[in-house]
């Protein structure tokens, strides 16, 4: 049987620079131009196949736009496997930006975390501000991996996130890898609250 | 910030961000705010560097403590009851997504100057060294007599009324003795002091009930923890939040909350900048609490103060069979003192601290003015102490429920062991705020796949 993985993903960049959308095409293929800031979804999850028939799935967080006021939880880092920092070819700052929330994440995640610096809304290069020699400079010097992609007409959407899984270590199955998802599985060493108790004879529930 | 909210929420506890979840999924238009520049508030978990801010102002955290941030430090020692109402809250709200619990390992009382585990089963009570042999009979005829309790069936009653016999009288109909009464009222029924014992049964009867059916839930001890330490919960909550559109500013000075001519709440001035909203809801430390009255306007009250003790230990706690976590109950009686002391202790099984490291919280409601020395029984249960940081904190509550002001303000964290009082506070203020009772069930789950 093949193998399957799971690795959480958090998507970090400046507000409006489509780290939805990006996301919203990658999972649903789907696109929406007046699309507002997230709400309702506390992660989404797309599964990548690899070239060896193993499948990755990522578990991807949205920062709910708590990243605005400098107001992302450290619960947002923890036990990331991944990372897609996400700048707006048509503004410099944007790219500016991403370099903050990449010594950010150099601070609070993972020393192993894999990032992936990714220059989005390519359908508007017209408007480019931001060269790709410049952002592929850094992201060498920065040691991430780098890409463009358009959230609007879909390139180079799936290809950032299977490069990604790619470069993942894949050393162990995702049940022994305790912590690296945020959600109870099984295999897990915590205890699952959603579980039914298993009730001694006699009284078994709060009755207050 | 020209926006108008329905909410602003002053400080990110534990209590304030549930309220702020609940009321953003309730499609309530949420802003909080946070003087911080972390989340958690005085229910917060720090790293060693913002421990050291706190505790230790203009010193570094000694090197041989390891990484700052392998550090989770709560400021405040309290365990889930896994059976508990903020257990039902976390699967309610489905924040469960973004946690993982594990148990704590044990629960100990201290009896007679040794510390003895609180019997989960009937088997550890028969073995237990708590009670002599005839004691254990009465104990167990007093526990079969809980568990076999039906309100429709008098026949369960044996002649008691739960809800208008005291507590004192069922112990007598058990002829249970004074430390048995002690176990049960303090290590089962978790009270803090001997209030309840000339109080009707009922209470004393639920909360027995809630500590057996959490202790059979998962088997070591009655309570459940959050890896990385309590300061997760804020965030979770925080992020259910901000997932239906609240939105979130730490790092933000209040610098007046605003009311009209009458008194009715306006807004909240931050940094020159006034925002406007229906409703205010924040903890004590944003309305005065510790400061003198301005403009006449008194808000909250001290109640009590607690004295709590965070000692980092190299060892486990002796006695307490190597657990990685326990709990350890010295009941008032135990030490001639009106209120209980608590212990509580985690380690790097729950990654709160370095790997070998353990942190034990000894703490208690303060009686004299030499707060320091009333811990002394539960530091003293410890063995050698690397780092000690002891605070005196006030504990406030609101003059006022808010409904003709719209100025709603939460609890202090009490010196309870649990949450539960955090969410009776949380069901109170948000039945004020909303007019609603809050109706904690499983939702319907968003599986997106």
């Amino acid at each position: 049987m093949s193998k399957q993985y799971q690795f959480k993903l958090v998507l970090l960049g400046e507000s409006a620079v489509g780290k939805s959308s990006l996301v919203l095409r990658f999972v649903k293929d789907q696109f929406d131009d007046y699309r507002e800031s997230t709400i309702g979804a506390a992660f989404l999850t797309q599964t990548v196949t690899l070239d060896d028939q193993s499948t990755v799935k990522f578990e991807i967080w949205d920062t709910a736009g708590q990243e605005r006021y400098k107001s992302l939880a450290p619960m947002y880092y923890r036990n990331a496997n991944c990372a897609v920092v996400v700048y707006d070819i048509t503004q410099t700052s944007s790219l500016e930006k991403a370099r903050t929330w990449i010594r950010e994440l150099q601070r609070q995640a993972d020393p192993s975390i894999v990032i992936a610096l990714c220059g989005n809304k390519t359908d508007l290069s017209a408007r480019r501000q931001v060269s790709q020699e410049e952002a592929r400079k850094y992201a060498e010097e920065e040691g991430l991996m780098w890409g463009e992609t358009s959230a609007k007409t879909g390139e180079g959407v799936s290809e950032i996130f299977t490069a990604i899984a790619k470069k993942l270590p894949l050393t162990a199955p995702q049940a022994s890898r305790a912590g690296s998802s945020a959600r109870p599985a099984a295999g897990r060493a915590g205890v699952d609250l959603s579980q039914q108790s298993t009730p001694q004879a006699g009284g078994d529930q709060c009755n207050c | 910030m020209d926006e108008v909210y329905d909410v602003i929420v002053l400080g990110t506890g534990l209590t304030e961000c549930i309220l702020s979840g609940l009321l953003s999924v309730a499609g309530k238009k949420v802003l909080h705010m946070d003087r911080n520049d972390y989340y958690g508030a005085d229910s917060a978990s720090l790293n060693l560097t913002q421990l050291y801010r706190k505790f230790r102002s203009g010193q570094e955290p000694p090197a041989d403590l390891g990484r700052d941030r392998d550090y989770a430090v709560d400021l405040i020692p309290k365990f889930i009851i896994a059976s508990g109402e903020l257990t039902k809250i976390l699967v309610h709200t489905d924040v469960t997504r973004y946690l993982e619990f594990k148990q704590i390992a044990g629960s100990f009382v201290y009896r007679d100057g040794r510390i003895s585990k609180v019997p989960s089963t009937e088997l550890e009570a028969v073995k237990s060294p708590l009670m002599g042999i005839f004691e254990k009979r009465r104990a167990k005829k007093f526990f079969e007599f809980l568990q076999g309790w039906k309100d429709d069936d008098p026949a369960t009653h044996q002649g008691l009324d739960l809800d208008k016999d005291t507590m004192k009288k069922v112990y007598e109909h058990f002829g249970l003795e004074p430390g048995t009464q002690d176990f049960i009222g303090h290590a089962m029924a978790l009270y803090l002091d001997d209030d309840y014992i000339t109080k009707p049964a009922r209470p004393t009867y639920d909360r027995v009930v809630l500590y057996t059916s959490s202790m059979s839930r998962y088997g070591k001890s009655p309570y459940i923890y959050p890896l990385y330490g309590l300061g997760e919960l804020p965030q979770s909550f925080a992020r259910l939040s901000a997932i239906y559109g609240g939105t979130y500013m730490l790092d933000k000075p209040i610098d007046e909350i605003v009311t009209d001519s009458a008194g009715l709440f306006v807004g909240v001035t931050s940094g020159g900048e006034t925002v406007k909203a229906k409703q205010v809801i924040g903890d004590p430390s944003y309305f005065g609490a510790g400061k003198e009255a301005e403009g006449g306007k008194v808000r909250v009250v001290e109640e009590s103060k607690v004295v709590r003790a965070i000692c980092f230990l190299k060892h486990p706690i002796p006695g307490t069979e190597n657990s990685d976590s326990v709990q350890i109950i010295i009941p008032q009686n135990q030490v001639n003192r009106r209120n209980d002391i608590y212990i509580a202790m985690v380690s790097s099984t729950h990654n709160v601290c370095a790997k070998d490291v353990y942190i034990a919280i000894v703490s208690t409601i303060v009686e004299t003015d030499k707060p320091e020395l009333e811990i002394v029984a539960g530091l003293n249960l410890l063995g050698p102490i690397q780092e000690k940081f002891v605070s005196i904190t006030s504990l406030y509550a609101p003059t006022a429920d808010g409904r003709s002001d719209n100025i709603f303000i939460t609890r202090s964290y009490d010196a309870t062991s649990h949450f539960e009082t955090v969410v009776d506070d949380v069901h109170d203020v948000y039945k004020r705020v909303t007019g609603e009772t809050l109706v904690v069930k499983k939702r319907e789950v968003e599986v997106q796949e």
